[in-house]
């Protein structure tokens, strides 16, 4: 993809002068959609990013939050200890599709850098992913690539993968999306930002040799993918080191811990020249970079190869010269090349080369840092207002132990134990609450006041629904937000931020633009309510294939906080009494069954239903109740609805006997979100709890015989724990 | 003074040694760090050497990692009776390097696995098992691609015969069955002791059942006990 005629004579009235062969690829990858936001910039001013906790929002390699001092998550005045986490989120959808594998294990490569450039260590990585129909093969073959490729990664440079959505969806056929959120950690005093500090100071790249792997990556990003694109955009598609990631990981945590970096960003899309550039334009300064100094893996190349290939693994510092020496020691001790390519200076960046003696040093870039960076014209687009479907419902509508099988035994409901099996849950022993519940539980001893103290558990989750969005974007995309916190407030936390991964079709066709808009502002809106602070994200945007786009999908991660690490199972204990909060279908609305998981596998359309305004006192209320001593299960429900989530609740030991009075069907499958199962042995304090916040219903009683008993309207169903269990392994058994 | 002190140590590609140092200081037990390269610290107490992906897992998992310089201090340590403990990829290197019988090897699935497993105790007269009696069912949690066990069929029966099997998978109950058995290993074997009894690797992560706040078990301090 060329630079458009127009920015080019945008550059060219700039620099005076036609832009050099490497200038014209560095603006071309620089002002790419993916780098530059041009169709989505003008909309994430929507997102209120800031809050008392929040360190660095938007705009960095990732955002740093302050953890609340544990124990005064709710207080009126929420004290901030000096422990940050810092959150980020990247997709990697076109090179997961042209090669799984490796496109997938970059994105996580790419992210835990981004950690590590705020001078933070990695502690958690949640996926979500997003495939075409599960019955088809190639959608098996890619997902099958993708889980294996983060994985490989993730397992090897030693950070858990503790949570995320797997979905599958029609629209995603052609175009999977893998979209990777990690969490790091670090102490106020180690805080790094991109920002260059000092002209005289030097720039050093760490880490791997350069070499031509994925040379224009950034702008295949920003291109629909045609059917040959598995084959053709091969060389796009860097590949991962992750033994070496890890070394740059200890190496990263060494140099920060040595104070020896002043500034950091790691090496993504567009190389060197991005990363370089940007943290000039950060830092107001300017920068001289010879490109033949940078430590390379293959023979000859040019200046043009070495400034924007997307080699992994590796960073880029701006270090003070008398350190120099001492970063040069810690490359060394692991072994990762090291090089002083340059340093920083007053202003404009340039970059000089000299290929051979013959032809000296040449100027090859040449051009002032904050054009390149942020010199990119934004795009208006035109947009169609998205309209909700009519009302058909199967008729006649599936007999209940039918319809409940097949939602319970879908792919998108079931059990996702044969990819999480596959990631290291475990490993750094944080990890209180592992894949398979609501939310994982990360332990943040470090934020303890007191070594006796508990600190932070840190409640993290991650994931959309196609179906919401596709048929509603923007209330779908609030859905997305409320079921996220609900999830954390269902383990007893409470809702700190989030980060968000936007991933839509080509935003010039207006309909798409409009669906796009949508999940923009429904996330917005739905976390400004929540008092979230969205603190940074990432967009991607021609997610188009021969199957058309991809519905609208605002991938939420999102963490809470509570003091200590111990949380309610998502799992019924078999002694207390039933209860569901906040069920708007119990109490007699008519909710409709748009965007549910048995419309999509039924077939028919309806409106999707509207989630609640003002749901900041229910997810606190329910963070109470989830802590209660008499509490022994809390699960969120949503997707596949009550019918679902009452099925994950049964184990071998213990199931429940549930009545539901009214139509079964909208009972049952309706994904309204906002609510929450309830197993406890003092039903009154719950009530107490939420009265006046949201509705309650007691449904039934747990039971200790592994079945579940369900009778909704003139209907009832029997199934035992090994129906479930069967009907929820459908991944497993299709996979292996 | 010399202080007494568990040497865990880092390969490049560890990334269990800060989970190991963290369990054993639950426990009371003086526990650092040794980077492969400085040798192991003067008279250590005991020596872990902790899962991960040593220099990537090239070639084969533990390969590499085996024939490192410190692998021979080790060796040394181990010949002299100091507790050492091999875990996951350190349970590969220790096999490697041929502290520990056997050789493990791709799982039957061909896939990674993370999950708990049930162990049964085969000896109870180790340093590692001395919390245990004979027969008692641990809870234990694997995080591995390649942990099969493998030895040829002479070799395995010699290691039966002379009782160098430590652990075998097991069911809830106590029971060997195939259907107990995570990745396909030989017999089940989970762990096996070198030719002394303060020698032992396994597959199973002790140090991530040791933290009661992690809600996992706390199985594994029995076998950290050893360093105590």
């Amino acid at each position: 993809m060329p630079l458009a005629p127009s920015d080019r004579e945008l550059v060219v009235d700039e620099l005076g002068r036609d832009p050099t062969a490497a200038e014209e690829a560095l603006f071309e990858n620089l002002w790419s959609e993916h780098c530059a936001y041009r169709s989505s910039r003008p909309l994430l001013s929507a997102f209120a990013s800031e809050g008392p906790g929040v360190v660095v929002g938007p705009g960095d390699d990732a955002a740093v939050v302050a953890l609340p001092v544990p124990g005064t998550e709710t207080d009126d005045q929420t004290r901030y200890s000096d422990t940050y986490i810092t959150m980020g989120v990247e997709s990697h959808n076109h090179p997961s599709y042209v090669d799984p594998f490796d496109g997938a294990a970059t994105g996580v490569g790419g992210i835990v850098r981004d950690t590590m450039s705020m001078g933070a260590y990695p502690i958690a990585l949640a996926d979500s992913l997003y495939f075409g129909d599960f019955d088809r093969e190639h959608s098996r073959y890619l997902f099958e690539g993708v889980v294996e490729g983060i994985s490989h990664y993730g397992n090897c440079i030693g950070v858990p993968t503790v949570s995320g959505s797997v979905a599958f969806h029609d629209s995603y056929e052609g175009n999977p999306l893998v979209n990777v959120a990690c969490v790091g950690l670090l102490g106020e005093d180690r805080l790094v930002t991109a920002a260059v500090q000092e002209p005289g100071n030097k720039l050093v790249l760490v880490g791997n040799g350069t070499g031509r792997d994925g040379l224009g990556g950034a702008s295949f990003a920003s291109e629909d993918l045609a059917e040959d694109a598995e084959t053709e955009d091969r060389p796009a598609v860097q590949v991962g080191d992750p033994y070496t990631e890890k070394l740059l990981i200890e190496a990263n945590e060494e140099l920060v811990g040595d104070d020896l970096v002043r500034a950091a960003r790691d090496l993504g899309a567009a190389g060197l020249g991005g990363a370089s550039s940007e943290m000039i334009a950060k830092g107001d300064l300017g920068a001289e970079i010879e490109l033949d100094r940078v430590h390379q893996r293959e023979p000859k190349m040019n200046a043009l190869e070495i400034l924007l290939a997307e080699s992994q693994e590796r960073m880029c510092y701006e270090v003070r010269p008398e350190d120099v020496d001492a970063v040069r020691e810690i490359a060394g001790k692991y072994d990762l090349g090291c090089s002083v390519i340059g340093e920083v200076t007053e202003d404009r960046y340039v970059c000089t080369f000299e290929g051979s003696e013959s032809r000296g040093r040449e100027t090859v870039v040449d051009a002032p840092a904050g054009f390149l960076a942020d010199g990119a014209p934004m795009n208006d687009l035109d947009h169609v207002e998205p309209e909700q479907p009519a009302t058909d419902l199967p008729d006649p509508a599936p007999d209940l132990r039918a319809a409940f099988e097949t939602v319970v035994g879908s792919p998108n409901t079931a059990s996702k134990r044969w990819v999480y099996r596959q990631y290291d849950h475990e490993v750094g022993t944080r990890t209180a609450l592992r894949p398979g519940d609501d939310a994982a539980l990360v332990a943040v001893r470090e934020s303890a006041p007191v070594d006796a103290a508990p600190g932070t558990g840190l409640a993290f989750s991650a994931g959309a629904d196609p179906n919401w969005t596709d048929v509603a974007p923007y209330d779908g995309a609030r859905a997305v937000a409320l079921e996220n916190a609900t999830n954390i407030a269902a383990k007893g936390a409470h809702p700190l931020a989030a980060v968000d991964c936007l991933n839509g079709g080509n935003p010039e066709k207006p309909d798409v633009y409009g669906g796009f808009r949508g999940i923009v502002d429904g996330l917005a809106d739905e976390c400004a309510d929540l008092d979230v602070p969205v603190v940074g994200g990432n967009v991607s945007l021609y997610n188009d294939s021969e199957a058309g786009p991809v519905a609208p999908t605002p991938t939420l991660a999102m963490v809470g906080t509570k003091a200590g690490y111990d949380a309610p199972p998502a799992a019924f204990a078999g002694e207390g009494a039933v209860l569901v909060v906040g069920d708007r279908a119990l109490e007699g609305e008519a909710v409709p069954l748009g965007g549910s998981e048995y419309l999509a596998r039924h077939g028919g359309t309806d409106a999707f239903p509207e989630p609640p305004r003002n749901n900041t006192a229910f997810l606190r209320a329910l963070a109470d109740v989830a802590d209660h001593d008499a509490t022994r299960a809390v699960h969120d429900v949503s997707h596949g609805g009550l019918a679902v989530a009452l099925a994950e609740m049964v184990t071998g030991d213990a199931g429940a006997d549930v009545s539901l009075g009214g139509d079964a069907h909208r009972l049952l499958f309706n994904e309204r979100v906002g609510r929450a199962v309830i197993e406890t042995t003092a039903p009154e304090a719950v009530a107490a709890a939420v009265d006046g916040v949201a509705p309650v219903h007691e449904v039934g009683t747990s039971t200790p015989d592994g079945t579940l008993d369900l009778t909704a309207g003139d209907e009832s169903l029997s199934v035992d724990v090994a129906d479930i269990r069967e009907l929820r392994s459908v991944i497993e058994r299709q996979m292996e | 003074m010399v202080a007494v002190t568990v040497a865990v140590i880092r390969f490049g590609g560890s990334n269990c040694d800060r989970d190991a140092v963290r369990a054993l200081e639950h426990l009371g037990v003086d526990a650092e760090i040794a980077w492969h390269e400085d040798g192991l610290p003067a008279d250590p107490s005991g020596v872990v050497i902790p899962g991960g992906f040593s220099y990537g897992d090239y070639l084969r998992a533990g390969a590499m990692a085996a024939r490192s310089p410190v692998m021979t201090e080790v060796r040394e340590a181990a010949a002299e009776g100091t507790p050492v403990l091999g875990v996951c990829n350190g349970a590969q290197i220790g096999s490697e390097s041929g502290l520990t019988p056997g050789a493990f090897t791709t799982n039957r699935s061909a896939r990674f696995q993370c999950e708990q497993v049930h162990c049964r105790v085969e000896r109870a007269d180790t340093p590692f098992t001395a919390a245990f009696d004979e027969g008692d069912v641990v809870r234990l949690p694997i995080a591995h691609g390649e942990g099969r066990f493998e030895a040829e069929d002479d070799r395995y029966e010699r290691l039966v015969a002379e009782d160098r099997v430590l652990f075998r998978y097991c069911d809830a109950d106590g029971t060997v069955t195939d259907a107990a058995n995570p990745n396909g290993s030989k017999g089940g074997v989970a762990g096996v002791l070198g030719e002394r009894e303060t020698v032992a690797v396994l597959m199973p992560h002790p140090e991530r059942a040791a933290l009661p706040d992690l809600h996992g078990g706390t199985d594994g301090r029995g076998l950290l006990r050893a360093f105590a």
